[in-house]
């Protein structure tokens, strides 16, 4: 099976739903809306010619540049077809909210609540949503752009001080 | 004293609403339990000796590798990945530079890739000795555990001498490793390759057809594959319930498809599958790694790095004698190369499974966004909704077959 197959496939049940991100550099990568992001992740896993059974990973990114400033991804694979998908859903901040897939794959449940715990994104329905390598009484979302690592005063590690 | 007493009435007995016989107890597995093997804590409701229910609680060693790798350059972040999965540190090492190769879209000789096959399929052996010998150890047979010891430490001498370091070898660069292999070394792998055989045979038959060991684990733990598929399982304990699952031959990299091995595959995913599997996976390494040795004799001698400058430490005896040779140094360590914009996932066939790189890359010095998709932390999160119904020996036991690795684990 090939991408465009793939591609083709998911534009001809979800017509103007789905949105290529065209240079992609391995994976397919498509965006939908959260909306339709339930919909989506159930035809992929139970459409016979498709079968993404296994959900390899879900975590997200933070472009404080964007309007939509969180990204949820999805990295899902065919074992049968042996092909992989990636897809993104781009979240309004600061409190970001999307449906939970615990709802299509059980092991969606220890990567949401990764998610949350570093980027504080809501997982609507998940059974058990709580910090899971932080402590609980934690205020912040650690991973977001707005905490930097180190000192900002310090300048000589910054682009803009070596022509970039 | 007498107070206390006092209060006390012949009509009230003292345990009323607390009796031991009627009432579930909590026990604390963890964080610093011997038989969980790592720092993690199972919080359960035991009934007897039965499990009710449990809670995984994780992140007791939490280090921010992401957070971190945000803020350093590629080279940088090595050292990182090593201490993932410490039992079998170069295959994170590997598959780290392996994402970045892909990244920067740099191909790789076919000697390297000969090479790192076989550092990734000795780091596989070690990680299965110490998984296996420990399930040995937790059904109480340590012999197996101490038969094979000597042999792991057989391949941190190996290690030692390819790289100088044992447990967190940072052996990889961009493009390949850091020096060839010397005489010494592939003479080691050689010997190895003699020497584990009969050993390994050994092993096995210890625990193959133990009567102790086969009723302590068969049919204990038994995962369908759907549930195994249901929780995102992979590796070992996914093929043990008959999944036949492997990236290295589903998705090959290093040229893992110009060899000849097979995939073993369980049929019950009972914790004595899973034993069984990462021992066939052990025999089938040793094919590997011999027609590697083969192959590496084709290839011509002294290549181990791509020819990429812009992103290859320059060797160590410039650096030190040679102006060029120190500025270039510099500059790759410190990220002042330019790096193409691109997304890229990777994934590596860890001894636990599916080990991925998740790589935003913006072109500055550091990525933006790095994630370890790991193993330990997928295959883990089932283990407090299977143990429920189970004795806590059996729940130990299956512990010990998920093979979790705190590092893996938090991350």
């Amino acid at each position: 099976m090939v991408n465009s197959f793939l591609l083709d496939k998911l534009e001809e049940n979800f017509p103007t739903k789905i949105q290529e991100i065209p240079d992609a550099h391995d994976l397919l990568t498509v965006i939908v809306d959260k909306e339709d992001l339930i919909e989506v992740l159930r035809f992929l896993k139970s459409n016979s010619e498709l079968q993404f059974i296994h959900l390899t990973d879900i975590t997200a990114v933070h472009y404080p540049h964007l309007e939509k400033e969180f990204a949820v991804v999805y990295h899902i694979h065919s074992l049968v077809h042996n092909i992989r998908i990636r897809v993104k859903v781009f979240l309004q901040g600061p409190n970001p909210e999307i449906p939970t897939a615990t709802v299509v794959w059980k092991g969606a449940n220890w990567m949401e609540r990764e998610t949350f715990d570093f980027f504080g994104v809501n997982f609507i329905g998940h059974p058990d949503l709580r910090r899971i390598l932080n402590v609980d009484d934690m205020e912040v979302f650690p991973m977001r752009k707005e905490y930097p690592l180190e000192d900002p005063n310090r300048v000589d590690k910054k682009d803009l001080y070596f022509g970039r | 004293m007498s107070e206390f007493i006092s209060k006390i009435t012949p009509n009230q007995p003292v345990f009323e609403d607390n009796d031991p016989q009627d009432e579930l107890i909590t026990l604390n597995i963890g964080p610093t339990h011997p038989a969980t093997h790592g720092v993690f804590q199972n919080v359960v409701q035991i009934d007897g000796e039965r499990i009710v229910s449990g809670v995984s609680t994780i992140g007791y060693i939490h280090r921010a590798f992401e957070k971190i790798a945000e803020h350093r350059p590629f080279y940088q972040i090595t050292p990182l990945t090593d201490r993932l999965n410490y039992c079998s540190a170069p295959i994170n090492n590997m598959g780290w530079h392996m994402t970045v190769e892909k990244l920067l879209k740099i191909e790789i000789p076919k000697r390297v890739q000969y090479m790192r096959v076989i550092i990734m399929e000795l780091a596989r052996i070690a990680d299965h000795i110490i998984c296996n010998g420990i399930l040995g150890v937790d059904t109480g047979a340590f012999s197996g555990f101490l038969y094979v010891m000597q042999e792991r430490e057989f391949i941190y001498e190996i290690f030692e001498e390819i790289c100088g370091a044992r447990l967190t070898t940072n052996i990889g660069r961009i493009g390949g490793f850091e020096r060839d292999f010397n005489a010494i070394a592939f003479e080691k792998i050689r010997e190895f390759l003699k020497r584990y055989p009969p050993v390994l045979q050994e092993f096995e038959e210890l625990f193959v057809r133990n009567r102790i060991f086969i009723e302590r684990t068969s049919g204990v733990a038994a995962v369908t594959a759907e549930d195994a598929l249901d929780y995102g399982w992979s590796g070992p304990i996914l093929r043990a319930t008959g999944v036949d699952y492997d990236i290295r031959v589903q998705n090959p990299y290093c040229s893992y498809d110009e060899f000849d091995f097979d995939v073993p595959v369980g049929t019950t995913g009972d914790v004595y599958d899973r034993f069984m599997v990462r021992n066939a996976e052990m025999w089938q390494s040793l094919r590997i790694i011999e027609q590697a040795l083969d192959k590496i004799e084709k290839e011509p001698k002294g290549v181990f790095h791509a020819e990429v400058p812009d992103f290859y430490l320059p060797p160590k005896e410039q650096v030190y004698t040679n102006m060029e040779a120190l500025i270039y140094h510099f500059k790759i360590v410190m990220g002042e190369v330019d790096t193409p914009k691109a997304e890229v996932y990777h994934a590596v066939e860890g001894a636990n499974g599916e080990l991925g790189f998740y790589l935003i890359h913006d072109g500055g010095r550091s990525p933006y966004r790095l994630h370890f998709r790991r193993p330990s932390f997928v295959n883990y999160q089932m283990f407090a909704p299977m143990s429920a119904g189970m004795l806590i020996s059996d729940a130990i036991i299956n512990m010990s077959s998920l093979n979790v690795i705190a590092g893996e684990l938090d991350a």
